[in-house]
């Protein structure tokens, strides 16, 4: 080798890393792996200026480098303080940023309306991970939280303001993808809010899909998948098509069930951040496998709730119940439908309008 | 009397105007600097001087100075901060309106000295009028030939432009005040790297106070040593108070840092005691963000020694029993204030006025404002205190700008000194919206506290 | 009517932008905006936000962004004369609660409200820095200082008088 650069040595948490200068602290700890990474919500290395916002990264430099061993004075964001030679970082290791990031994740939540049970994004909520692992299990906080109206920002995409952590993954999205941003961050303070101002649409460049990828919680969801499916019923494989679009690199992730694709998204490493960004045509319109060449399995992490039960080594389950009658088949003792009132298959709930009552069943087989 | 170095000619009629200004020793500093010195013999004497920032960080100004990266044919820019907004501080103010070319002259020096050839001064937008005040002194110095080009036939080149802001506190912030001048939102940056290095359109920038600015003139006409005797310690030169609240005589003070806390409440020279007859019960000395002291730890320090208006002083006992400096915003409350009150105006205030970029300011601020709200009304728990000192400690420190910092503080400072009045707020509901607490044992003398060793 | 600025204010606009390097003309947006909103209105309407963005050569998301963010940008109309009280601390110690009281009174309206003839709207505001001339309002460019009753009675006379 010509010209070796050097190395700047780094210990997080007391394991010993070389990087490149001009690292930064988190992607150094990306290099290690593990629980020493600090989790990131604003962060993105895929979008330039991104991050320093939410606070989660915050790491404490106990030894600034060999030159200037002094501890930094205060806790650093780690996805925007690049390393020194010879630092010391303390992430896991210092009870001081745990504390911390338990309060960054009391004020993330402080506002978000938890509504994981019907929000699409569950399964896959860097939100949900996050107050998992570092989060306490009771909210504080005996406020009204603050909300907002849901609002179709296009043809494709939802916004739910009220779960929006402002990170301004989007805002950096559709300004480095598109070269017409609509949408930005309006208000002040926790007034602030993810709009468009005049209720525009965003459909208007072909890259615009890729905040949704980017947002870390429920706040801008697909509409051409949402409450279609829960993300752990479907199972994701790798696909590609031949894109014509040059800067789409045609290779998603389908989530699909039996024949069915329910939603393309783009490629997400470990980290929750995007391989590559495809085009809207990929995202929103080719929802026919034909469109595509399968790869296979995408493999998920097993400590995903995507991974649980379903494709890999699910055997269906045997019927014992017949092997130990010695053949015989179960006879159903009873029959619901003779003598319930109200499950009857002959009323088509699905037509009532309205929760069903009573009087929406004929009583005793028709005798009304 | 105290010594003048800023406010000595304030009383001249017409003083405002460019000939009373110059018949009355005006731009005697900057042809001194602009004729028989060159920019690092400026700095240098700036250094001299211990000139400490006056804007409320108190940071040595020459320090910061030569800390400006001067890479080749980048521009270099000096922005001076008029963006007032802290609670309690309008002394820039004053000398905007009464001496602009006190102003005009302490940036054309320190242009001079950075090597800055278009400085702006970014004033707060609510300062409506201020403007027309400075363009007007900006055109006559322009007229006299010590703005354009060629300034005096030295070769230097200045123009002074200046920009409103249209509200918002953030703004002070050095970043975020750039950010606006680019025509952005007021989203502070993060650092590094710092103005010095990346900072307005991404050249090298200072920014400084109006005062910081406006003390380099004397600076220059007597020199860095010779100011550097007025003071006392680390806290050289003369300061603008601007005192309010329950004040006899409210309004900006010049003085030099060498009396003492209760010189300056009780003496007739500056704000002549508290009306009416009523008792001292708490002050922050610095701007609405440094920590309330109660009347006995603001008039002497736990070790039992006067307290003095310098930053040493008043820093005395750090946050445990001291507080700062900070802008000079010195406001008093008497005996019939409610302390639980006036820190929950201070919390909304921060609320209003956080930004929302980085997460613990954005919904901190607002939870702490909703607490003490709650406490103030009379529908407080014992709990809520405790909540409270949690909450800033969670905000401090760990966000983008100090406003989080500043936001905290005066919540834990409050708690710190005034417990009991938060707890009488809970324990005394319906007692809480009639009537307040007082000045309760607030003024009484502490037992000197041994030193810890 | 389609928003425009007179000659006069275009020049204005151009003398604005010459304060700031070449191609740096989204510095102007700030004073461009105040600008706006005394010509047009008192308030900053979506259309006169998106002709700045034209003159400035700007999207108009990034005036939108910008101008909600500064609390003294109007983004809904208001009376034709504004009263922003200030309330934080000094001017609350100094009894801005008072002066509050007796403007909702004296007016017949709440915080953020415009009286029925479209003449006043009232506002509090956070600190105004003029902390020891308390209690404060801002009254257009203006403050007016060392506010008592009697005081705001006189403001408000007047300016009745002079919409007459």
């Amino acid at each position: 080798m010509a010209e070796e650069k050097k190395l700047f040595k780094v210990k997080i948490d007391n394991i010993p890393v070389e990087v490149e200068p001009g690292t930064t602290i988190l992607n150094a700890a990306r290099l290690i792996g593990g629980d020493v990474v600090p989790p990131a919500m604003c962060y993105y290395s895929k979008l330039q200026g991104s991050g320093g916002k939410c606070r989660t990264c915050l790491v404490k430099v106990s030894k600034g480098s060999d030159a200037d061993p002094r501890p930094m004075p205060k806790l650093v964001a780690s996805c925007r303080t690049t390393v020194m030679d010879g630092m010391e970082v303390a992430n896991i290791t210092s009870p001081e940023v745990l504390e911390a990031r338990k309060g960054v994740v009391e004020f993330l939540l402080l506002n978000h309306p938890l509504d994981c049970p019907v929000c699409d994004q569950a399964g896959e909520c860097d939100l949900q991970d996050l107050s998992y692992e570092h989060g306490v299990s009771a909210t504080r906080y005996e406020f009204k939280r603050r909300t907002f109206e849901k609002e179709d920002i296009g043809e494709h995409i939802k916004l739910h303001m009220t779960r929006c952590i402002l990170c301004y993954r989007c805002v950096f999205t559709a300004d480095q993808l598109t070269n017409n941003r609509q949408h930005g961050i309006l208000g002040r303070g926790d007034h602030s809010e993810i709009s468009t101002y005049i209720k525009a649409s965003l459909d208007q460049t072909n890259f615009i899909g890729n905040v949704i990828d980017v947002c870390p919680v429920g706040a801008l969801t697909d509409r051409t998948a949402r409450f279609k499916n829960r993300v752990w019923f479907l199972k994701p494989v790798d696909a590609h098509r031949e894109c014509h679009d040059p800067n789409c690199c045609g290779k998603t992730v389908l989530w699909m069930r039996g024949d069915e694709i329910f939603r393309v998204t783009a490629r997400k490493d470990k980290y929750g951040e995007v391989e590559a960004f495809i085009c809207d045509t990929c995202r929103f319109e080719k929802k026919d496998v034909k469109d595509w060449v399968v790869e296979g399995p995408r493999k998920v992490a097993r400590y995903s709730v995507i991974s649980q039960g379903h494709y890999v080594g699910v055997h269906k389950p045997h019927e014992t119940v017949a092997k130990v009658m010695d053949g015989r088949q179960p006879k159903l003792l009873m029959d619901i439908h003779s003598v319930s009132e109200v499950n009857q298959p002959a009323v088509d709930l699905s037509k009532i309008e309205g929760p069903a009552h009573s009087n929406d069943f004929p009583k005793n087989n028709g005798a009304q | 009397m105290g010594r003048k170095l800023l406010l000595d000619k304030a009383h001249i009629e017409g003083i405002r105007y460019y000939d009373v200004y110059r018949k009355n020793g005006g731009y005697a500093a900057a042809e001194k600097a602009l004729k028989s010195m060159s920019p690092d013999q400026v700095t240098e004497e700036v250094k001299k001087s211990g000139l400490r920032g006056r804007g409320g960080a108190g940071f040595p100004t020459g320090l910061k100075w030569s800390f400006l990266a001067k890479p080749e044919g980048v521009p270099r820019y000096l922005v001076c901060n008029a963006d007032e907004s802290e609670p309690g501080t309008f002394k820039d103010r004053y000398l905007m309106e009464f001496i602009p070319h006190l102003l005009i002259e302490g940036l054309l020096i320190s242009s001079f000295a950075l090597g800055a050839n278009r400085t702006y001064i970014y004033i707060r937008g609510e300062y409506a009028w201020i403007p027309d005040i400075l363009e007007e002194a900006i055109a006559d110095a322009h007229k006299n030939g010590w703005l354009g080009k060629n300034i005096q036939g030295t070769g230097f080149d200045l123009d002074i432009y200046v920009q409103r802001g249209a509200g918002a506190y953030i703004c002070g912030e050095e970043t975020a005040l750039i950010e606006s001048l680019e025509g952005k939102r007021g989203n502070p940056r993060i650092k590094p790297p710092f103005p010095a290095v990346k900072g307005l359109w991404q050249s090298p920038t200072v920014v400084n106070n109006v005062e910081t600015l406006a003390a380099v003139v004397p600076i220059i006409n007597i020199g860095g040593d010779e100011y550097s005797k007025f003071g006392t310690g680390k806290s050289t030169g003369t300061k603008l108070i601007s005192a309010c609240g329950n004040l006899n005589k409210p309004g900006v003070y010049e003085i030099d840092m060498s009396i003492s806390v209760e010189e300056f409440i009780y003496s007739d020279e500056y704000c002549g005691g508290i009306p009416n007859g009523k008792r001292l019960k708490a002050c922050i000395p610095g701007g609405s963000s440094v920590p309330i002291l109660p009347a006995n730890l603001l008039l002497k320090t736990a070790k039992g020694e006067t307290r003095m208006m310098t930053y040493e002083s008043l820093n005395d006992g750090g946050f445990a029993t001291g507080t700062m400096m900070g802008s000079g915003g010195f406001i008093v409350l008497d005996e019939d204030q409610c302390v639980v009150r006036h820190t929950m105006s201070l919390a909304r205030f921060y609320h209003h006025e956080s930004c929302g970029q980085c997460s613990p300011c954005r919904e901190g601020t607002g939870w702490m404002k909703k607490v003490l709200l709650n406490i103030e009304n009379g529908k407080g728990k014992m709990s809520d205190i405790d909540l409270l000192w949690d909450i800033q400690r969670k905000i401090e420190g760990n966000t983008i700008c100090p406003l989080g910092d500043a936001a905290a503080w005066p919540v834990a400072a409050a708690i710190r000194h005034f417990r009991d009045e938060f707890e009488w707020h809970v324990t005394n509901p319906e007692e809480a919206v009639k009537r307040n607490f007082g000045l309760a044992h607030y003024a009484d003398p502490l037992p000197v506290v041994a030193a810890v060793v | 009517m389609a928003v425009q600025f007179s000659e006069e204010k275009l020049n204005k606009v151009k003398e604005i932008i010459a304060r700031y390097p070449e191609g740096k003309q989204k510095s102007a947006l700030i004073p461009v905006l105040h600008l706006a909103q005394e010509s047009f209105g008192g308030w900053l309407s979506s259309e006169t936000m998106d002709y700045v963005a034209s003159l400035l050569q700007i999207t108009p998301i990034e005036v939108y962004e910008v101008a909600t963010f500064y609390s003294m940008y109007n983004l809904k109309p208001v009376g034709k004369y504004l009263f922003e009280v200030c309330h934080t601390g000094p001017c609350m110690v100094s009894g801005s609660d008072n002066i509050i009281a007796y403007i909702k009174e004296k007016l017949g309206i709440d915080v953020g409200e415009t009286t029925p003839d479209g003449l006043f709207t009232l506002k509090t505001v956070e600190c105004l820095g003029a902390c020891g001339y308390a209690p404060m309002m801002q009254l257009g460019k203006f403050y007016k200082e060392h506010l008592t009753k009697e005081k705001v009675d006189q403001i408000i006379a007047e300016l009745r008088a002079q919409a007459n």
